[in-house]
């Protein structure tokens, strides 16, 4: 009977792996697709069936990061030759680098995009962990008048869809003068994940135990520098789920990005797929630039994911 | 040398006082143990002293100065918490190493003291160790130690091993015993453990609904027992508490317990005694430990025949409950000395162990006999 059983047992665990594995390649295939097309030549990037086997090339980040225009007559081979390794593989694509009158290479509109999408989503993400974890230790540690009205009010600001006001928000916006600047977009994203923030920082602020605190202000220390020297190291785990969250967020809002800014401040997202229609579309610069974008959130990910595992489980991290 | 003194305090949460009015002097070098039943407001009284929790009245001294108004880390006082409240992320020896640097010392000077106090504590070994790698009593040591290191004026423990298995928490008790004579320094105990209380303390203040009941020595305490709460809640098995009457007979006096036919034999100073304390008979309570309940298997003088109904045996001694009229006496017997329940035994009870006690009150009547 108990061979049954086992046998049974060892059944399922081989259904559950095959239907791991079915839902991991559904989740990984678009990225496979991306990362993909992102080392194609623009000639495979759009063949049925598609491509899978080819030689990867990194011409596409070449062209990601250039400006260019189309060649209306093949290089010299004097021109071929005196051009770097980079800029040939421009030329074999039937494109030229745009250069300045004294010969400097022009940048693409990318690379001000990407360094702007990092400021607004790691400022903004400082800001909102920054303030939550504050309020949620106040919340946490003191007694409040309306403590649970405050704090209903603070997740009340999530229940509305923030699209709903985005034209007052750029009318506003447009008035004192924030529309297209970083601040505008950090102040923004600050505002949508400081909820967030507060009440997951409350959840893992309830979880520390007092004494420890106590126990510093005992050992001479103030509030303030037991907060920094017993409470935050304790906290490191909700800060770095919380940061993560808020990371994203921040990292991959469109919306609002596409209404508030325009040229300055704008982030990478709505810039990617206005590169679509800009002359001739070209697959495999946007995939460049997709891939090159999903990075730094992977790379963050990765580096927290000790504390993420644990985070995941708010409330279960130690008593 | 550190007095502490407690002046008229009072404290409230919401609407509920969990102190009230307590005065209470501590001496310098003095081993104070707070005793009482949990919710009694013996922690609030210790987390008062330290700073932890404002006072809505009276005044904490430290020294003759008041310091009810300064913060937890001026009065330079440590605490030893019942959940250790070792600081997780930090080593052993930077959790002890953690009240030094709040003063500003050295490293070298910091580096002395914390061997020096983990030798004394013998954790040297577990310095570079982090909590959670601890054993509960190691983790007890090192928070012991983190309070010692400093030399503070006090040492404030809140029931620090009752969080220890048994046989941990016996060891224990005897090395803070040990600890306390070697380094003498005021301290504060609190805990709800009788046995505790009678073993480490100088003075036992006992605490009910957050009133001091009593304060004295712990041989004080069990056999001068200042109210019913303080008779029955210090020492184990728990006092025989029962309505009884006394009447003149002869030479002496009988105490008839409730119900009883006939009244053990007193001396006859009990009913002068009693005079002088005008409590009507009505609202007297007799108090006996179980070791004042003498039994004889056979008839003697003075002796009054019972029934022996229920034998609790503890090893070195049995518990033997007498059916005394309506009420059940508590004696204590060597092992085994009566047979089985049912058999009929006889009993005394010693006069110099009695209490009396007002009902009403619940105080004692200060009988001695």
């Amino acid at each position: 009977m108990a061979a049954v059983t086992t046998s049974t047992e060892r059944s399922l665990n081989k259904l559950a792996i095959v239907g791991v594995l079915i839902v991991t390649i559904i989740f990984l295939a678009p990225i496979y697709w991306i990362a993909s097309t992102a080392f194609k030549p623009r000639n495979l990037a759009t063949t049925i069936p598609p491509t899978v086997v080819f030689q990867p090339e990194i011409s596409p980040f070449v062209k990601l990061f250039t400006k260019r225009s189309q060649l209306r007559t093949a290089p010299t081979p004097e021109q071929y030759a005196a051009a770097p390794w980079w800029e040939r593989l421009v030329f074999d694509g039937g494109e030229k680098v745009v250069r300045s009158g004294r010969g400097e290479v022009q940048w693409s509109g990318y690379p001000n995009r990407f360094m702007n999408s990092l400021i607004v989503a790691i400022t903004s993400t400082i800001l909102a962990v920054g303030m939550g974890t504050f309020t949620a230790y106040g919340f946490s540690r003191f007694k409040i008048k309306g403590e649970q009205d405050l704090l209903f009010f603070i997740l009340s600001t999530r229940m509305l869809p923030p699209v709903v006001v985005a034209i007052p928000m750029f009318l506003m916006y447009r008035a004192v003068g924030l529309n297209d600047t970083h601040w505008g977009l950090i102040i923004l994203y600050t505002a949508f994940n400081l909820s967030f923030s507060v009440w997951l920082m409350k959840g893992f602020m309830d979880e520390i135990p007092k004494e420890y605190e106590e126990a510093a202000l005992v050992d001479g220390y103030t509030r303030i520098e037991a907060f920094f020297k017993i409470v935050l190291p304790e906290a490191a785990t909700g800060i770095a789920a919380t940061a993560v969250f808020c990371f994203i967020t921040a990292w991959n809002e469109y919306a609002f990005a596409l209404i508030m800014t325009n040229r300055r401040a704008q982030t990478a997202p709505p810039f990617i797929p206005s590169q679509v229609g800009s002359g001739l579309s070209d697959w495999t610069v946007i995939a460049a630039g997709t891939f090159l974008f999903l990075l730094p959130v992977a790379i963050f990910t990765f580096l927290l994911r000790n504390h993420l595992l644990r985070g995941m489980s708010f409330g279960a991290i130690r008593k | 040398m550190t007095q502490i003194e407690l002046r008229g305090v009072q404290k409230f949460f919401g609407a509920v006082q969990v102190i009230k009015d307590l005065n209470l002097k501590i001496d310098d070098n003095e081993f104070i143990v707070l005793l009482g039943q949990s919710g009694c407001g013996k922690t609030t009284t210790l987390r008062a002293i330290a700073g932890l929790e404002t006072i809505d009245g009276g005044d904490v001294l430290i020294d003759g100065k008041p310091v009810q108004h300064l913060k937890a880390a001026d009065r330079d006082i440590a605490m030893v918490f019942q959940s250790f409240s070792l600081y997780p992320h930090m080593s052993v020896y930077e959790n002890i190493a953690f009240p030094l640097r709040a003063m500003r010392k050295s490293k070298a000077e910091i580096d002395g003291e914390v061997r020096s106090v983990a030798k004394v504590l013998q954790i040297n070994d577990l310095l570079g160790k982090k909590p959670s790698a601890l054993s509960g009593g190691d983790m007890q040591r090192v928070a012991i130690g983190r309070a010692l290191v400093r030399r503070p004026k006090a040492m404030l423990m809140d029931e620090p091993i009752g969080a220890l298995d048994a046989k941990l928490r016996e060891e224990m008790r005897a090395e803070i015993k040990r600890l306390h004579i070697k380094q003498g320094s005021t301290t504060i105990y609190v805990t709800h453990d009788q046995i505790e209380a009678m073993s480490l303390a100088d003075r036992i203040v006992i605490m009910h609904e957050g009133v001091l009941q009593q304060v004295g020595s712990p041989s004080e305490v069990y056999t001068r027992p200042a109210n019913l709460f303080v008779a029955q809640f210090v020492g184990s098995p728990v006092m025989n508490v029962a309505n009884a009457a006394v009447t003149m007979n002869g030479s002496g006096a009988r105490v008839t317990v409730d119900g009883a036919a006939e009244g053990f034999l007193f001396p006859a100073e009990l009913v002068g005694q009693l005079d002088a304390a005008n409590v009507g008979q009505d609202r007297l309570a007799l108090g006996i430990r179980p070791e004042g309940v003498m039994v004889s298997r056979e008839a003697a003088d003075g002796y009054l025949p019972v029934e022996a109904h229920i034998i609790e045996p503890l090893g070195s001694y049995d518990i033997v409950d007498l059916k005394v009229g309506a009420q059940m006496l508590r004696a204590r017997t060597r092992s085994g000395f009566v047979g089985k329940p049912g058999v009929q035994v006889f009993a005394k009870l010693d006069p110099a162990q009695a209490h009396f006690f007002d009902t009403t009150s619940g105080n004692s009547l200060g009988v001695r006999l």
